[in-house]
């Protein structure tokens, strides 16, 4: 019972955080100085005398720009439960379809870069919050790693390790004259230009997490329970996992508190890579202002990122004894 | 008694090795913005410009195209002069000087990141404090808001508005970073607020019959002074790496050079397939080394005021 209450809760804070990001979205044109509808139209096309006019009422008319407010608000949420992001300008296609072929190259990238940083970084963590002399020469590092741009990092890597070296392709997702299929040779070029792109993502992420997992393990191993155990006479082994347990626990929430950060070092990171994914598509609609595309990219990576925080606080219930401990007897 | 205090504390953290390598840093580079545009002829945008004689109007010379560091070169002016200048970072794609780029984009992006926390850790501190202080309902309604913008990612929230912007300044790229970063400030601050609220000398000075602003900044502002001075230390690392990913992806500022739009100009050009290194590993490397810096003041001043962190005889 009470798991559903908890549930219920959170789904409730998540649907107006939610409300509030379309509204911005919705709202954000209105406020700006100038009319975005004649800025797209003018920054994309050659137009003869005239028809510039007939561009703009038509687009008036077909979003609805003459109606109340209300009522635009209204369609805005009609349009969006049906699906219909509108029409990009720039790439001459649905903006729905332009995001649904992007996500998957973000997933593909962000997903790993995330949990093997998270996993490797808290590891690297621990064994400095435990470790000083290993301590006093890993710190400096976590803090210069956590310090790097993304995408600085990424053009190092490109520069390094692909223009240097030569060892691996660093632009766009899979060799061009390849089509896209589930054959060796597409795989192949799929994974070899995967590779960059994921290390200067995972590479700046540990930092952050073994800097955070440090301080926790050092402050755990000074709580009182571990004094108790000690006295005991536990053994070390024994001590570090209790500390390790208490310590991960910030670090799930950290997760959630970093998907922000980690979100804008994807975007520029792709740029730096040409890697076809939502950054660059939000890229490409802010420099030309196509603001269909900007306003879909934007909704689907709010949508993104609201569902992984939503993951990550069910996931937190069920690990923190405390949070587990609320619902079940409350 | 309070200011001879804030003077100790800050000596004492003069004493922390964390906190002078990070202090001593930054005030390199601040001082380096400061008086690193007279080791160059070259004006902000990289280029030569002489007066024309007998008037006000200012002419630009180019020089010669991607040159590696430490090159001399003798410019043909308009006028005809020869002018030996020596480009210590070489020259871009297009002929300007790379160093004085760099150095007047140093400027420019630590004014947007002291304006923009500034901005951030005022609105912060102040929805922090109002939320702390009155608790209730207006504690709840504002950190529900707190949490809906911190979990709204603020890049793409700056992306969109930059780019409904047409022409960007520099101060306005700090106002939209710093009206996205003030949530972690307001958090922060409004749970010092809720520990310090209910401790007796503040109680004491209600019974006395002060006004709620009285007591908020003679009574409990003194008592965060440093907690709010190393959260708007984070604001401005903050700040720096939200502009410089901004300017990176092309929304940074149109009238000024950043150190984002260096790097920016540099991936436009190709710099990193035709190797030219000077253009686009110094910034990035002074980005990093800032918030480097910034870290070791945080770092150095939490073991200063909490000792608890504190290793050994470190």
């Amino acid at each position: 019972m009470g798991f559903r209450r908890y549930l219920a809760q959170k789904t409730a804070v998540y649907a107006i955080t939610f409300l509030f990001a379309v509204t911005i979205n919705w709202l954000l044109p209105r406020l700006m100085p100038g009319n975005p509808i004649e800025a797209m139209i003018e920054s994309n096309l050659n137009l003869g005398p005239g028809e510039k006019e007939i561009l703009i009422r038509f687009y008036e008319d077909l979003y609805g720009l003459n109606e109340p407010l209300w009522r635009q608000f209204v369609n805005f949420w009609v349009r969006l439960f049906h699906g219909d992001l509108g029409y990009s300008l720039l790439y001459k296609a649905p903006v729905w379809d332009l995001i649904r072929h992007s996500l998957p190259y973000d997933i593909v990238i962000l997903l790993p870069a995330i949990a093997l940083s998270w996993i490797v970084g808290n590891w690297l963590g621990a064994i400095a919050g435990k470790n000083r002399r290993y301590d006093r020469w890993m710190m400096p590092l976590f803090y210069f790693l956590a310090s790097m741009p993304y995408f600085w990092f990424a053009m190092l890597l490109v520069y390094f390790i692909g223009v240097k070296l030569g060892w691996l392709p660093y632009q766009g997702a899979y060799d061009p004259s390849l089509v896209p299929g589930l054959n060796w040779e597409f795989i192949k070029s799929f994974l070899s230009h995967w590779i960059l792109p994921f290390l200067s993502l995972f590479v700046v992420m540990i930092g952050s997490w073994a800097i955070g997992m440090r301080n926790m393990i050092i402050y755990e191993l000074e709580a009182d329970y571990v004094r108790y155990l000690e006295a005991l006479g536990a053994s070390e082994k024994l001590m570090t996992k209790h500390a390790y347990r208490n310590a991960i626990l910030p670090q799930v929430t950290g997760l959630a508190l970093q998907l922000g950060l980690m979100v804008a070092g994807a975007i520029a990171t792709e740029i730096v890579f040409n890697y076809p994914g939502i950054g660059i598509l939000l890229m490409n609609a802010a420099l030309s202002q196509d603001y269909f595309l900007l306003q879909g990219a934007f909704l689907m990576v709010v949508i993104s990122v609201l569902a992984a925080n939503f993951i990550i606080d069910i996931v937190y219930a069920f690990i923190d004894p405390r949070v587990r401990a609320s619902y079940t007897e409350g | 008694m309070a200011r001879e205090s804030r003077l100790y504390k800050f000596r004492l953290a003069l004493k922390n090795n964390k906190f002078r390598f990070g202090f001593g840093l930054l005030l390199f580079f601040i001082i380096f913005a400061i008086i690193g545009p007279l080791f160059t002829p070259f004006a902000g945008d990289g280029l030569y410009y002489e007066k024309l004689p007998g008037s006000n109007m200012e002419v630009a010379t180019y020089s010669t195209r991607t040159l590696p560091p430490m090159t001399r070169e003798t410019l043909i002016t308009y006028s005809g002069r020869h002018v030996e200048v020596l480009h210590i970072l070489g020259t871009d794609k297009l002929g300007r000087d790379v160093y004085a780029q760099l150095v007047y984009g140093l400027r420019t992006s630590l004014w947007i990141a002291t304006l923009a926390a500034i901005i951030g850790t005022l609105l912060g501190i102040t929805i922090g404090f109002v939320a702390g202080y009155r608790g209730g309902l207006t504690d709840e309604l504002l950190m529900m808001f707190v949490n809906i913008m911190l979990v709204i990612p603020s890049i793409v929230l700056l992306i969109l508005v930059a780019a409904y912007l047409e022409a960007r300044s520099p101060e306005i790229q700090a106002l939209i970073i710093g009206l996205t970063g003030w949530p972690w400030v307001a958090r922060a601050v409004r749970s010092q607020t809720l520990s310090l609220k209910n401790r007796e000398f503040v109680n004491l000075a209600r019974l006395a019959g002060l006004s709620d602003l009285r007591i908020i900044f003679g009574e409990i502002m003194p008592n965060m002074i440093s907690y709010i001075f190393m959260v708007g230390i984070l604001q401005f690392s903050g700040a720096i790496l939200a502009s410089a990913t901004l300017d990176f992806i092309g929304l940074g500022p149109t009238t000024a050079v950043s150190l984002g739009t260096i790097l920016q100009k540099a991936i436009a050009h190709n710099a990193l397939q035709f190797g030219w290194w000077w253009w686009f590993i110094p910034p990035g490397l002074i980005i990093t080394l800032i918030i480097t810096a910034l870290f070791f003041i945080n770092l150095g001043m939490e073991e200063v005021f909490n000792p608890r962190l504190r290793r050994g005889g470190e």
